[in-house]
């Protein structure tokens, strides 16, 4: 017995132990499972099978994302990466990895899934098959986005992530849905189709789609100045920065719970992130032309958001627009280029995603008593609905800020960086959160003890909501009191984000090259191969070899076949074998 | 060699299929009756023409070659033969005494067009051409209702095909008498400069006009939609992608012809870049399901050209992929079209209200197939339009690409707009059944195109051995 135990015991080590190596695929395991569930979910029958099961793949989901819990905290480059060939006709690649810049939105996202089905469990009572089949796919699709590493890839996410959110809003939606969802869609697609030329133009430029390869790249000006633009619309109107916020809105008010937790938690954030992937990576310099642009716009978001929020009666849409707020101290933290700065945008990313996405879940949990998002049908909530408002409370405070919260410390943050870059656009920034602490407090005091009140027979949170809201809780005191832990595991990458940003901001090709020594560039690519286990390794002519003999692809974990590559050196003469660099 | 049987093996099929309806058309009527046999041996030709890939030669003195590109489009013929079959097989729209005598044409047309994918002669290309249309002429007529706007349309396309034709010789005969040869790969190796030998040029562009207007190219493309609307659903699926791909082909051919700064690539891209705004612009206020998917049809001829005017090995073989996806999600959107018009009349917009409840598999089908002519990931008809981007944008056309990205923009609406009623409007009528093996083909072809668009490598390499043909 006590042998068959150890046994057992030495089997779940080792397979621990796998998981823990990079042999195992963690991220595309984050990528398949929920798109596999959402095939098997086509074959479960009753609202309430369709429910559970899918609630079982959330939480199996988040247990697959444990692995990434053993993330090297001291390197600044992409972990767990994952590279296979896909279409080499192209030089395209199954390319996945993280790094400091996207692990947590990874987290955020998985830890959505299993909570978005249970603030639904109620509130969605039609086509219950297909509402979970979209959230399935929009995992899929979120996930995608933030490990990606081939721009093809991530624009397929980035496109696909629109099918089923439109879906989400133009079927399940509010009254205004067809508007709204269709508003949603064109908005965002019209804005990164000329991010799509602009992945063309750099595949053609380079020969290669692989952003970190593309990251070591130099670019002319007048490339980096398109460019920038091409991409900067697409991320600017997902943001969504001033002058595109319109979608947002509508698009918030007429979404059901979870699709606004979504467009809220993660939807957003992948404009922010665009602007940190590829913006500042891939086009330091015209970021830099552009920075004061976007600074103002930032600023003009901050203020302009948080006036409108004031205004408003409409829980949702209050809340809408605090979003085009905060999500301008994200932008505005990112294009003042300052270590803390863009530690504050990176975690302003995170909080917003946490404090709304929960503020809209709760807007769905009083909806689903009052039947209204008006602020005037459901106010004085603090007697009848204790922990209702317990909850909203917290949340509103983390929304504007306050001390203890993590909305503090990433608003702190920002801040502090943007005074380190310029004091006068620090003392701009400051209307914005006296303002978001504005329309927080008028909000949260009306609910709390408005008068008069429907609520007396309304009842208060349920188990269920207890336990969906309660992990999002945690995360806002835990990362209010203690970031340090999320702060190491995206200081590195992004220290080392803006060194590159540094450096490679002055490395401006003078001259535009001519279409014909691009074309010419591209053919004479050094030869590259797949090893069984699917790195790419690129081989340097043996004159080549003294200076870097073999440049294998610059991941953490990646093992090279030693003796595929020796019998490769035998027939083909050419020096391969050397040190990694 | 003046023929040799072994190259031409998936002809020699068709021809099998061609007599047996031809004894079938002229025996007696009770035989043309039951053809439910025949989507089948359709799909036996699919795999002939696989297993026909690899082969290579030159038959008919140099005028016929057999070839990568051209196995690679016979495959898509017989593909695109098979599903039109099928598509058209189970409802009456034509009299049941007729039907032999339809899929009769049906095949000659798929012939003609599998002619077309190996000639590298100009006259034998005429021929074949014309071989493909005559049976066209005969087959938009053929329909059980709205008899006379059927006819109107059948006499549309013979009237401009007539002419578009006569062009078409006209301009044979300027190059001929330019340069006494019709074999491109003598071509090839001719000056086609407008200045030096401008009698050559205008009848390259003459010749190009009937490819054109067989591609429904704008300032080509006039008959295409009343043609659609005025044939049978299933004919119009049929008209719609079929000839098209010969026209593909052969512009394919000429592309050898074709250099980036020429003239005559300079109109192709202008072209390209008119036909697809206008296709898409004008597709945007349409009602009637078909002439919306006619003037798609058009934008998706300008798609399609990117790759020709690039002229690289890449291009072309873009260009050959993405004739592949277009006659996969458009044959397919027909194919549910089909479906949903069980009394076999012209659907509009309104029509497909409400499909999620009356047939979700059809609804998710035709969700598959408008994003995937819009060109959204992660369908087929995306990764087609990168390959197309990538390869004009590498040989300097930078504005064509752009033109291409803001037209997904604006196709977008009136692609979502069919998927909008089929998902959120209120149905209007009672729930459509379909059949189990109909819902299972419809998967399957849903599903070949998110392979494709997921998955595009094997395919693609096809289509890249096919970009690289060897001009003898």
């Amino acid at each position: 017995m006590a042998d068959f135990l150890f046994n057992v015991w030495s089997k779940i080590q080792s397979e621990f132990y796998i998981m823990h190596t990079s042999t195992f695929p963690v991220l595309s395991a984050l990528l398949f499972f929920p798109l596999i569930a959402s095939a098997v979910l086509f074959f479960v029958r009753g609202e309430k099978n369709i429910r559970i099961f899918t609630l079982v793949v959330g939480f199996i989901q988040v247990a697959l994302a444990l692995p990434l819990l053993s993330f090297d905290l001291t390197y600044a480059g992409f972990q767990f990466v994952e590279l296979r060939s896909w279409v080499p006709a192209w030089n395209m690649q199954y390319y996945l990895g993280v790094d400091g810049i996207s692990i947590l939105m990874v987290f955020l996202t998985v830890l959505l899934l299993p909570l978005c089905v249970l603030c639904s469990w109620s509130y969605i009572g039609t086509r219950v098959k297909e509402f979970h089949f979209c959230l399935l796919l929009m995992t899929t699709a979120c996930v995608g986005i933030f490990v990606a590493l081939d721009f093809v890839l991530f624009y397929i996410f980035w496109e696909a992530m629109l099918i089923p959110m439109y879906l989400l809003i133009a079927v399940w939606g509010g009254p205004d849905k067809r508007y709204a969802s269709i508003k949603f869609f064109l908005y965002t697609l019209a804005g990164s189709t000329l991010f799509l030329a602009a992945i063309v133009a750099f595949f053609i430029h380079t020969g290669t789609f692989s952003i970190p390869d593309l990251m070591e790249g130099t670019y002319s000006f007048r490339f980096q100045f398109w460019a920038f633009i091409a991409m900067a619309i697409a991320f600017a109107i997902k943001v969504p920065m001033f002058p595109f916020h319109t979608w947002l809105p509508a698009a918030h008010v007429e979404a059901p719970t979870a699709g606004s937790v979504l467009l809220a938690s993660i939807l957003l954030k992948m404009g922010t992130y665009g602007f940190l992937r590829f913006c500042l990576p891939l086009t330091p310099s015209a970021s830099e032309y552009f920075a004061p642009l976007m600074i103002a716009i930032s600023i003009v978001s901050i203020i302009y958001g948080g006036f409108v929020a004031l205004g408003q009666n409409d829980m949702k849409k209050l809340i809408a627009y605090s979003s085009v707020a905060h999500m301008g101290f994200v932008t505005l933290g990112i294009f003042v280029f300052t270590v803390r700065g863009v530690e504050g945008a990176l975690m302003q990313m995170i909080n917003h995603g946490i404090t709304t996405g929960a503020l809209f879940m709760l807007v769905g949990a009083i909806y689903e008593r009052s039947h209204s998002r008006e602020i005037s049908d459901n106010m004085g909530l603090g007697k009848y609905l204790p922990a209702y408002m317990a909850f909203f409370g917290l949340f509103a405070l983390a929304s504007f800020g306050f001390p203890g919260t993590n909305g503090f410390v990433s608003e702190a943050l920002v801040l502090i960086g943007v005074f380190a870059a310029n004091y006068w656009l620090g003392a701009l920034a400051i209307p914005g959160v006296m303002l978001a602490a504005a329309y927080m407090l008028r909000l949260g005091l009306k609910l709390a003890w408005g008068q008069p009140t429907q609520a007396k027979t309304w009842s208060d949170l349920n188990k269920r909501e207890w336990v969906y809201l309660t992990p999002l809780a945690v995360l806002v005191i835990y990362l209010g009191l203690g970031p340090g832990l999320a702060l190491k595991t995206i200081n590195p990458s992004i220290e080392k984000l803006l060194h590159d940003f540094e450096v490679r901001k002055e490395q401006v090709v003078a001259v535009e090259q001519t279409t014909e020594t691009r074309h010419a560039e591209h053919k004479e690519q050094p030869p590259s191969f797949f090893t069984e286990q699917g790195e790419r390794v690129l081989i340097f002519h043996s004159q080549q070899a003294q200076e870097s003999p073999v440049k294998l692809i610059e991941a953490k974990g990646a093992q090279i076949d030693w003796p595929y590559l020796a019998g490769l050196e035998k027939k083909s003469g050419i020096m391969t074998r050397g040190e990694l660099p | 060699m003046i023929f040799r049987p072994d190259l031409f093996i998936p002809e020699l099929f068709q021809i099998g299929i061609i007599a047996t309806l031809f004894v079938l058309a002229v025996g007696k009527p009770s035989w043309s009756r039951n053809l439910i046999w025949l989507p089948w041996v359709a799909v036996v030709g699919v795999i002939v023409s696989v297993f026909s890939l690899g082969a290579e030669g030159t038959i008919f003195y140099g005028a016929y070659s057999v070839d990568a590109l051209s196995q690679f489009f016979k495959l898509v013929i017989a593909i695109g033969f098979a599903m039109a079959v099928y598509n058209a097989v189970s409802p009456s729209h034509v009299d049941e005494e007729k039907r032999a005598d339809y899929f009769l044409f049906l095949a000659t047309s798929a012939f003609g067009l599998m002619l077309l994918c190996s000639g590298v002669e100009l006259i034998t290309i005429y021929l074949a051409l014309e071989i493909s249309s005559y049976s066209l002429y005969a087959l938009i007529p053929l329909r059980n209702r709205d008899k006379q706007q059927a006819a109107e349309a059948g006499i549309k396309y013979i009237l401009f095909g007539a002419v578009v034709t006569a062009v078409a010789m006209y301009g044979l005969s300027f190059i001929m008498a330019a340069y006494h040869t019709t074999y491109i790969f003598e071509l090839a190796h001719v000056s086609w400069s407008l200045d030096h030998y401008p009698m050559a040029v205008l009848g390259l562009t003459l010749f190009l006009c009937a490819l054109f207007y067989k591609l429904a190219l704008f300032p080509f493309h006039f008959w295409c939609p009343d043609v659609y609307q005025g044939a049978s659903n299933e004919t119009a699926a049929f008209v719609a992608t079929l000839p098209k791909l010969g026209a593909v082909v052969v512009l394919i051919r000429f592309a050898t012809l074709l250099e980036p700064g020429m003239h005559v690539t300079t109109i192709l891209a202008v072209l390209a870049a008119a036909s697809m705004t206008f296709g898409n612009l004008v597709a945007l206020v349409q009602k009637d399901l078909k002439r919306l998917l006619a003037y798609s049809s058009v934008a998706h001829a300008g798609y399609v050209l990117l790759g020709i005017v690039a002229g690289t090995p890449e291009g072309l073989a873009a260009a050959s992929f993405y004739s592949l996806v277009y006659l996969l999600m458009n044959l397919t959107c027909f194919w549910v079209i089909c479906r949903m018009s069980t009394d076999g009349r012209n659907l509009v917009l309104d029509d497909l209200n409400g499909l999620y409840t009356r047939s979700p598999i059809l609804a998710f089908i035709l969700a598959v197939c408008a994003f995937a002519l819009v060109g959204l990931p992660p369908t087929a008809g995306f990764m087609g339009k990168l390959f197309l981007l990538n390869s004009a944008w590498a040989q300097g056309y930078e504005w064509l690409v752009v033109v291409a990205v803001v037209n997904t923009a604006i196709a977008i609406y009136y692609y979502l707009n069919m998927v909008r009623h089929a998902y959120t409007m209120e149905p209007r009528e009672e729930p459509l059944h379909i059949s189990g093996p109909t819902m299972v083909w419809g998967g399957i072809f849903a599903a070949s195109i998110l392979l494709l668009g997921t998955v595009p490598g094997p395919v693609f390499r096809f289509a890249q051995t096919a970009g690289q043909f060897f001009m003898p």
